[in-house]
């Protein structure tokens, strides 16, 4: 990696302004918060997955001398807060009243002196629980004789949430039954945990005299958040401040309102004071936003030689105890409709059913763009699955297969409009970074000798920056975002954002957006974010969304600064706006560069006495509302290579060699960091993380000794590639790119593996590929992932 | 974050100083050494000493040394003391073998030898190495000292021979003419063992003399496996023989299926991990005696 | 209890319960929230200092048992107003994204440097594998880590 001390007036390789205080340990987290009188919450637990409550005795607890307060479900009722929406137009339990519904939901809320009183508190309440027969595995959910899970909602008498499906279920029955070649698989995307390393919490600080309430909270979405605390709690939105300050880590954790930041506004009403609530790591585990936890059905269909004609595939997707999938509402699954892929095919059709279980909320969740790492998966397996059915080298086949630059945009067989693209350009620059015809042949050698090497490719295709709001909303939010730009007379600026950065460095990157626009360094611009009280009102950052909307709305705000500023150039140098050119930082006369202005001249300018025509206000102030027209589709080729132990099952990843063409790259180191941590928690996916429960619905990945993440010796030297096709609609020409290694590579890992295992004649096994998966699937008996192994 | 419940808390200054606290407090009070088993179960309130008997500040459990033919470990030797030290490398490179593979760098910082065996965790590495080589905890109590063999120390899952009154203060290893190696499988770097097998072999000519096999995790009485070493001692020292040994072990062991891997794979494994620890130390035997 | 630790050069005296964590000690008595916590097991590393010499997870000892003891935060890595070498190398190679993993990375990294000034790849990762980061895959975090060896034996030549 090259690194520069220079500053780059605009896009290019910059040191982050926000590391100076990280590296100094001088960061904010929720957890840094400390207010005067502050109290410290907790939360009590269900340790069953589905039990009825017959009683809850508080009085021991109460009688503690450093307890404030004990709030149970029924007090909450009391308030009408015992239960809030979903972001999917369900409601979840804050406080269970009448049955716990999971292990780890949330039974009682006690507040305290301090945080080692408040978990001691914990142990003195008494919950007399009567078990009942939990819904476990999400297959036997819509069985006739399955208990009803959610029976709070008066005349269900199933555990069935919905049924959606896309494409043309005709044409593509069609396309098959004329087929020459037909491959299926089932496989699972287990549930996953995206475990940012700082878990949720927050402070919450009702003020007695004024009524505001202010929330400091592990939040990617402020201004939703407090849209939401404004309905669910009844407040007035003007008297609620949202505050995310430094986040460590959200992964689409932290998207969703979570019981306990409820609990601790509530807890702040009753005692008077602030109070502090942050989950430990099992609660984090056990009870928030899990992803994935797709059963797939994949149907593959193409010509002999290896042309792809149409894609099937229906998905039973266990949804947990409540349906609290944060996804944009006209889409159930998420954006699992692009799983048709990079590929040109005929027809495509998939049927998404989603059922309730006795497990914790949530969905979506963790760094998937809603839901398009389950799809890439699907049809990247296929793509293998249908490789080793026909004999074909996988890359060859997808080669063969992938859409071409001259079919951009590209109207996908389920509906999506790509964008821009050049896929066969960035598959060979992967084949030619990882040698692929050398590793063949070493392959080819290593098989001979009876080890087990592998290489595994993947193809994907996102569809991120939600999004066009005539299509897309949260909760009836459309998924638009702000930003406001002030340049100060003295040329420095300040630039509020309503998306709110976990680490993805929003503190460099926009003010380097500005910089290009502007020609104001970097180094001089500020950048607000996560607070509502200060930044304009959008929907935040999750799917890869900020740098395609709020990315844009930076750049839209800074023409508009840029255009104000030429009116105020043109009374300053005396001629008609007309007349004027732009070069970065100045205005100056067509014909005569050496009479121009610059930005910092004209700020100052607009901020004096200079008289300006009618009609122009003065000052260099302006907003933008982005609307974006369509997702951006950044793409790329992923390639890994395993060696296999084939006598203990582990897997060595060798080398991975990751593509990415996310159009134009704003700051290329974050760009690659980006990448970097995403391919890693594909690996870890791929490689070891889980959650799986036994079949009382005990959680069997409650903490970092059960649930596996990558460390440093799992993960290899990653070697990135980069090709550019620039967006043709976002300003920039910038597509998202948060997401796209944790999309894509899970696939690629997989399908190393099983490229390894090919000559034990091993078609498909399901992640995580652990040494024992990797050891039985090789015997010929691979396991259930998601439930306890026996 | 969790946190323990309360409990007092004495730190002993020696081994006399901490015996009569073990007796002031009684059977409800634990030792508490680098505290890396012990704290997280006080976290989860699993554990709830009424009183923790801190040894960290008694420097005379903290050495390495030989004494009398004997490798001496104090108890208070932290894991990265243990993989540091040249002089147990020398006589017993299964110790360095294994403790490269137990928890993490920082951990074994501050992690035991004498916590980790006190512990008795059924998957625990150095209850193998040990058992392997046939160390013998060095024990004492009011008056006076006693040794167990570590292939008689485990009484249980979680449970040693170690009394409420008593405390291990070191592990001693007869120092001999021999060669050790560990070989473990585990699902991260980091992580409790899947299963792994230590093993020490003494040839004479190309005949096994003496043989030392170790397993955790996969539910061998004992941390060892006495019918695949009886089976090699007099014989060759051949790969097809290791195998064979593998097999034996993995027959005597009662593995139990659990989220790291079902039994089948686990007995497997104790086979094959066996048998490769078992060519390890004969490659460094060999080594050894090429060297000389 | 009354305890009395060094951190960071300076004596800190207390009256603390023995249960209290060192991680609560340093963050919430002595309010230097450098230190973070990520999990309850020993697993993710989020917590290291040193205490005396070397690096140890601070969630997983007892305040008390620093008694007398002298412990060294993220807040006492930089020499006096300059960034410790280790520090400029994470800014510098970009090691960090949510940051809350980096000081525990760079308290373990520093002790590494300490101990072996020319680290390999293998070595860098073996000394922080027992720390989690979510957000880098540990690419430059390692880069960072060499970015210090070399600088700081730049500075020795010089």
């Amino acid at each position: 990696m090259t690194t520069t001390e220079e500053t780059p007036m605009g896009f290019g390789r910059m040191h982050r302004k926000e590391d100076v205080r990280f590296v100094r340990g001088h960061g904010n987290y929720v957890d840094d918060v400390t207010l005067p009188g502050m109290l410290h919450g907790a939360v009590l637990r269900s340790p069953y997955a589905h039990a009825k409550i017959l009683s809850i005795d508080t009085s021991a607890a109460e009688a503690h001398p450093k307890v404030r307060a004990v709030i149970t479900g029924e007090a909450l009722a009391g308030l009408n807060l015992a239960w809030m929406p979903t972001l999917s137009n369900d409601v979840q339990a804050v406080l269970a009243t009448d049955k716990v519904r999971f292990q780890g939901q949330e039974v009682a809320f006690v507040v305290a002196e301090d945080r080692y009183s408040a978990r001691d508190a914990l142990e003195l309440i008494d919950v007399d629980y009567e078990p009942l027969a939990p819904v476990v595995d999400a297959r036997k959910a819509l069985d006739p004789d399955a208990p009803v899970i959610r029976d709070d909602v008066e005349g269900r008498t199933d555990n069935h949430i919905f049924d959606w499906e896309t494409g043309d279920k005709a044409r593509t029955d069609e396309v098959f039954a004329n087929a020459e070649v037909v491959a299926t698989q089932d496989m699972l995307y287990p549930r996953v945990h995206p475990a940012p390393l700082e878990t949720c919490g927050s402070v919450a600080d009702m003020d007695p005299i004024t009524g505001k309430l202010t929330i400091w909270t592990t939040t990617q979405a402020p201004h939703a958040h407090r849209t939401l605390y404004a309905l669910v709690a009844g407040l007035p939105e003007h008297k609620i401040r949202v505050i995310s300050p430094d986040i460590g880590g959200g992964f689409g954790n932290k998207v969703g309102i979570y019981p306990g930041y409820v609990c601790s506004v509530v807890g702040s009403i009753l005692t008077g004071k602030p109070v502090k609530w942050v989950e430990d790591r099992s609660e984090n585990l056990m009870s928030t936003s899990f992803a994935r936890d797709y059963h797939m059905h994949g149907e593959i269909a193409s010509t002999k030689d290896g042309k792809i004609q149409a894609i099937r595939v229906k998905v039973l997707a266990d949804h947990g105890a409540f349906n609290g999938t944060a996804q944009p509402t006209k889409y159930p699954a998420g954006f699992f409709g692009v799983f048709t892929g990079s590929y040109d095919i005929e027809a495509a059709h998939a049927e998404v059913t989603g059922v309730y279980t006795n497990k914790a909320p949530g969905g979506v969740a963790y760094a998937c763009s809603f839901r398009i790492t389950e799809a890439v998966y699907l049809v990247e397996r296929m793509v293998d699955v249908l490789a080793y059915d026909l004999d074909m080298d996988p890359a060859e086949l997808r080669m063969k297969n992938l859409l071409k630059p001259d079919q951009f945009p590209y109207q996908s067989k389920t509906g999506w409009e790509y964008d821009s693209g050049d896929y066969p350009r960035t598959l060979r620059m992967a084949l030619d970074l990882v040698h692929y015809d050398e590793l063949r042949a070493e392959q080819a050698k290593r098989r001979d000798a009876g080890e087990l090497m592998g290489i595994g490719v993947a193809f994907f295709t996102e569809a991120v920056g939600a999004g066009p709001r005539k299509h897309m909303d949260i909760l009836g939010l459309g998924m638009a975002d702000g930003a406001e730009l002030r340049v100060h007379p003295t040329g420095k600026a300040v630039l509020r954002l309503s998306v709110q950065t976990q680490g993805q460095g929003h503190e460099t990157t926009f003010a380097q957006i500005v910089a290009e626009e502007l020609g104001i360094s970097p180094d001089d611009i500020d950048v607000v974010h996560g607070d509502t009280d200060q930044t304009p009102f959008g929907l935040g950052t999750y799917g890869s969304r900020s740098t395609p909307v709020s990315g844009a709305a930076t750049a839209v705000v800074a023409r508009k600064v840029r255009e104000r500023a030429k009116i105020v150039a043109s009374a300053m140098l005396e001629v008609s706006p007309d007349d004027l050119e732009w070069e970065k930082g100045r205005w100056f006369v067509k014909g005569d560069p050496a009479a121009g202005k610059s930005i910092q001249d004209i700020a100052m300018a607009a901020h004096s006495g200079l008289e300006l025509p009618e009609g122009v206000e003065g000052h260099l102030d302006a907003t933008c509302v982005y609307n974006p027209p369509n997702l951006t589709y950044p793409f790329g080729a992923y390639i890994c290579v395993v060696d296999v132990d084939a006598e203990t099952g582990q897997v060595k990843v060798r080398d991975f060699v990751a593509v990415d063409d996310c159009g134009v790259r704003i700051n290329p180191m974050i760009v690659e960091g980006q990448v970097h941590g995403g391919l890693a928690d594909g690996l870890g996916m791929a490689l070891m993380q889980v959650m799986a429960f036994d079949e009382d619905g005990n959680h069997l990945g409650g903490s970092f000794m059960d649930y596996l993440l990558p460390t440093s010796m799992e993960c290899p030297s990653w070697r990135l590639g980069e090709t550019v096709t620039p967006s043709p609609h976002h300003p920039i020409g910038a597509k998202g790119v948060g997401e796209s290694a944790t999309v894509g590579s899970p696939a690629a890992v997989v399908n190393a593996v099983l490229d390894a295992l090919k000559p034990r004649g091993v078609r498909h096994a399901d992640m995580p590929l652990t040494p024992a998966a990797v050891w039985c699937a090789a015997q010929g008996h691979p396991f259930r992932t998601d439930l306890a192994i026996t | 974050m969790q946190v323990p419940a309360q409990f007092q808390y004495e730190k002993a200054t020696s081994v006399a100083h901490a015996l009569s606290l073990l007796g002031k407090y009684g059977p409800e009070s634990r030792i508490v050494a680098g505290g890396h088993s012990l704290i997280p179960m006080m976290k989860l309130r699993l554990a709830q000493p009424q009183a923790l008997i801190d040894i960290n500040e008694i420097t005379e459990l903290n050495k390495i040394s030989v004494e009398e033919h004997m490798l001496y470990i104090g108890a208070m030797v932290r894991h990265a003391e243990l993989l540091a030290s040249a002089l147990a490398g020398e006589h017993f490179p299964i110790f360095h073998d294994a403790e490269k593979l137990i928890a993490d760098p920082v951990v074994r910082n501050r992690g035991t030898v004498g916590g980790s065996l006190c512990q008795a965790d059924p998957s625990e590495d150095l209850s193998a190495a040990f058992a392997a080589v046939r160390g013998e905890a060095v024990i004492e109590y009011g008056e006076g000292r006693r040794i167990v063999p570590i292939r008689e120390f485990f009484a249980g899952p979680y449970e040693t021979a170690v009394g409420d009154a008593e405390l291990l203060v070191g592990v001693r290893v007869p120092i001999r003419s021999s060669a050790s190696a560990y070989q473990k499988v585990e699902r991260r770097a980091g992580d409790w063992a899947v299963a792994a097998a230590g093993a020490e072999l003494r040839l004479e000519g190309d005949t096994v003399a003496e043989a030392g096999i170790g397993l955790t995790a996969v539910g061998a009485t004992n941390f060892h496996a006495p019918e695949a070493e009886e089976f090699l001692v007099g014989g060759p020292a051949t790969a097809e023989r290791f195998a064979r040994a593998g097999e034996i072990a993995a027959e005597h062991c009662e593995p139990v299926a659990d989220q790291r891997g079902p039994a089948d794979y686990k007995r497997h494994l104790a086979a094959t991990l066996t048998a490769r620890a078992l060519g390890a130390a004969l490659s460094r035997w060999h080594g050894r005696h090429q060297e000389a | 209890m009354e305890i009395s630790v060094t951190v960071n050069g300076e004596v800190h005296a207390r009256d603390v319960e023995p249960r209290l964590l060192l991680v609560h000690f340093l963050r919430d008595e002595l309010r230097l929230t450098g230190t973070h916590w990520g999990c309850d097991t020993s697993n993710c590393g989020a917590c290291v200092v040193w205490l005396d010499e070397v690096p140890v997870k601070s969630c997983t000892v007892l305040a008390v048992m620093a008694d007398g003891h002298r412990v060294r935060t993220v807040e006492g890595l930089a020499n006096g107003g300059g960034l410790d070498p280790v520090q400029e190398g994470f800014r510098q190679c970009h090691g960090l994204q949510c940051g809350f993993c980096t000081p525990g990375m760079m308290m373990t990294s520093r002790w590494l440097l300490d101990h072996d000034p020319d680290p390999s790849e293998e070595d860098i990762r073996e000394a922080i594998s027992g720390q989690l980061c979510r957000c880098t895959g540990y690419e430059n975090i390692v880069r960072s880590v060499r970015w210090a060896a070399e600088h700081e034996a730049a500075e020795v030549q010089s």
